[in-house]
């Protein structure tokens, strides 16, 4: 097991600070700051302000995860960091510091993308990714299905939202019912009460002639939200758990549906869901039961995986390694809208020629 | 002592290496927009050019500002890291300090000023170049106009607003050799340098994006 590669993942694509450390596919440290209860009287998170924090955190946040790991910044193998997508300020916080760790230490930078991150996280649970696996993202930022057949150099997008991401329904919904920031938690405690079949809200995008993996939850949003009001107008109490719940029903009926649906169209026998809206307890229950009838095995992480973290950059970055995956260099940027398909940002093979010289031996 | 400096609180992206005597290598270069992308290979340059490594130096120097947010992160958080990494301190300058150090003006009061955008300088006045009268600040240049009245200026922030400035000149942006030898001439006299946090001025924007979380590219 030593001679698989120990790397340092940095995660700054939103309002967590991560710094994570794994062996190969072993979780050794998983390191969180997160200024999530800043961002909660403004509703959602403020750019300037996570960036600021980023900068607060970050020095502390790689101290914590040495720590925690029991390992020595000079034996790392590597550096990983989310070079995208995310907030263009607060990625490029950590991408200054894992060029400077990484550049500092003599170490291999590695600049990944987020979305192959949140797949491969999996690989410090349920051990080494199936090939190919089918994954289903969610969270207040993600709602893409992709398919993938090597994390580190082939992720192909099945479909998206075209419009709100679920996570973001749940944080407008809880709004709308006065239960506070964010609302993915919230609305599952209270559905957990309420009845799912009690309102009848819209499956968006599940007509004959839409498109068959892409995903809408602005109308989903609206409806719920005008049932609400209009409940209100006519002086009636909000029956929040059953809103709650039929609500959440509406929105896992079809992120599982069409999960499934694609691994069967595709031939793929797993499926993977990633993401902080994969914490969500009717969604695991759902997703278990269609995958069971379907013949699929179901790889969810345990829900501190799931959400942002620097374990999960930590892990794609050590497959980079394992796979001789090119470094990226020196000059290594933020790209706040990395396509999916761009796993990793390698480096151009003129850049390194100065480096070697300075750095430790 | 050999020292690092950098500074990513203007559009200049700039590094420098002091061995408490003299500048050894330094290089500077304006692009307002890829300060990210330039640092590393500019302090991997200056090592370069110098015969040295990155171990070998005994402390950072950074501009802490003010100037525009992302930019100057840059440069706090690789000045942070390399201070992490190396075991050495990590030293705050006031950019406008450096600024008022590289001046020419061997007699005060001046001012300097740089752009932070949105119509508005940060900006400061100096006794001397080692010298300064008060707490840096970012205002309207209209709104400074009386205060500033009358005085020689330096800096970007100067040169932009001729109306609230007009004998504005040289230096446009902070260089890390004049940041370096500021630090150096402060650390051997003795004097405590400010720990490198960011002088921000402004509170945050607190304003969320449509899609506040990160956006999915389909
Ligand atoms: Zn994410």
């Amino acid at each position: 097991m030593a001679d698989e590669p120990l790397v340092l993942g940095i995660e700054t694509s939103c309002d967590e600070t991560g710094v994570g450390i794994v062996r190969g596919t072993t979780l050794l440290a998983d390191a969180i700051a997160s200024s999530v209860d800043e961002h909660a009287r403004f509703g959602g998170v403020v750019p300037e302000v996570a960036s600021r924090a980023h900068l607060e955190a970050m020095v502390p946040t790689i101290d914590r995860a040495l720590k925690e790991a029991g390992v020595s910044a000079r034996d790392l193998d590597g550096i990983a960091v989310t070079a995208g997508p995310g907030l263009a300020g607060a990625l490029l916080v950590g991408v200054s510091a894992a060029k400077a760790y990484a550049y500092a230490l003599g170490k291999p930078l590695y600049g990944v993308n987020h979305l192959a991150s949140h797949i491969c996280v999996d690989q410090l649970e349920h051990g080494a990714l199936p090939e190919p696996t089918m994954a289903l993202l969610v969270s207040g930022g993600h709602s893409s299905l992709l398919l993938s057949s090597d994390i580190t150099s082939d992720v192909r997008p099945m479909g998206a939202t075209i419009d709100d991401a679920a996570g973001e329904a749940f944080d407008k919904i809880a709004r709308v019912l006065n239960l506070g920031f964010p609302g993915g938690p919230v609305i599952d405690r209270y559905a957990k009460e309420g009845d799912p079949q009690a309102i009848a809200f819209p499956r968006g995008l599940t007509g004959p002639r839409d498109a068959a993996y892409d995903f809408s939850f602005s109308g989903l949003k609206t409806a719920v939200a005008r049932w609400i009001e209009a409940k209100r107008a006519a002086g009636e109490e909000v029956p929040v758990r059953d809103v709650a719940a039929s609500f959440q029903e509406a929105v896992v009926d079809v992120l599982t549906r069409k999960a499934v649906r694609a691994c069967k169209d595709e031939g793929v026998d797993h499926l993977m869901i990633g993401g902080g809206v994969a914490a969500n307890s009717r969604l695991r229950i759902l997703a278990q039961e269609r995958c069971e009838a379907a013949g699929i095995r179901l790889r969810v992480p345990r829900p501190k995986l799931c959400t942002d973290n620097g374990a999960m950059v930590a892990a794609l970055g050590a497959e980079m390694v394992a796979r001789g995956r090119s470094a990226s260099s020196w000059e290594l940027s933020a790209d706040s809208s990395l396509p999916v398909t761009e796993t990793h940002v390698p480096g151009h093979d003129h850049v390194h020629e100065v480096s070697k010289e300075n750095l430790y031996s | 002592m050999l020292l690092l400096a950098l500074d990513t609180a203007t559009p200049a992206v700039t590094v420098a290496l002091h061995d408490g005597e003299d500048v050894i290598a330094s290089s500077s270069q304006v692009d307002a927009r890829r300060h990210g992308e330039l640092l590393l290979p500019a302090v991997d340059r200056v090592l370069a050019e110098s015969g040295l490594r990155l171990d070998a130096v005994t402390g950072i120097v950074v501009g802490i500002g003010p100037g525009p947010y992302t930019g100057l992160r840059v440069g706090l958080m690789t000045a942070d890291t390399f201070g992490l990494a190396l075991g050495v301190p990590v030293h705050g300058v006031c950019t406008l300090d450096g600024l008022a150090y590289a001046s020419d003006i061997e007699k005060g009061p001046f001012v300097v000023a740089t752009d932070a955008r949105r119509k508005e300088v940060y900006w400061a006045t100096y006794a001397d170049s080692r010298t300064r009268l008060t707490d840096p600040a970012v205002d309207r240049p209209a709104d400074i106009a009386e205060r500033v009245a009358g005085l020689p200026a330096v800096g970007a922030g100067a040169l932009l607003y001729p109306d609230t400035f007009p004998s504005a000149h040289e230096p446009e942006h902070v260089s890390a050799a004049a940041l370096a030898a500021l630090a150096a001439e402060r650390l051997a006299a003795g004097v405590d340098l400010p720990a490198p946090r960011p002088l921000y001025l402004r509170r945050p924007d607190a304003q969320v994006p449509k899609n506040y979380k990160v956006v999915t590219p389909k």
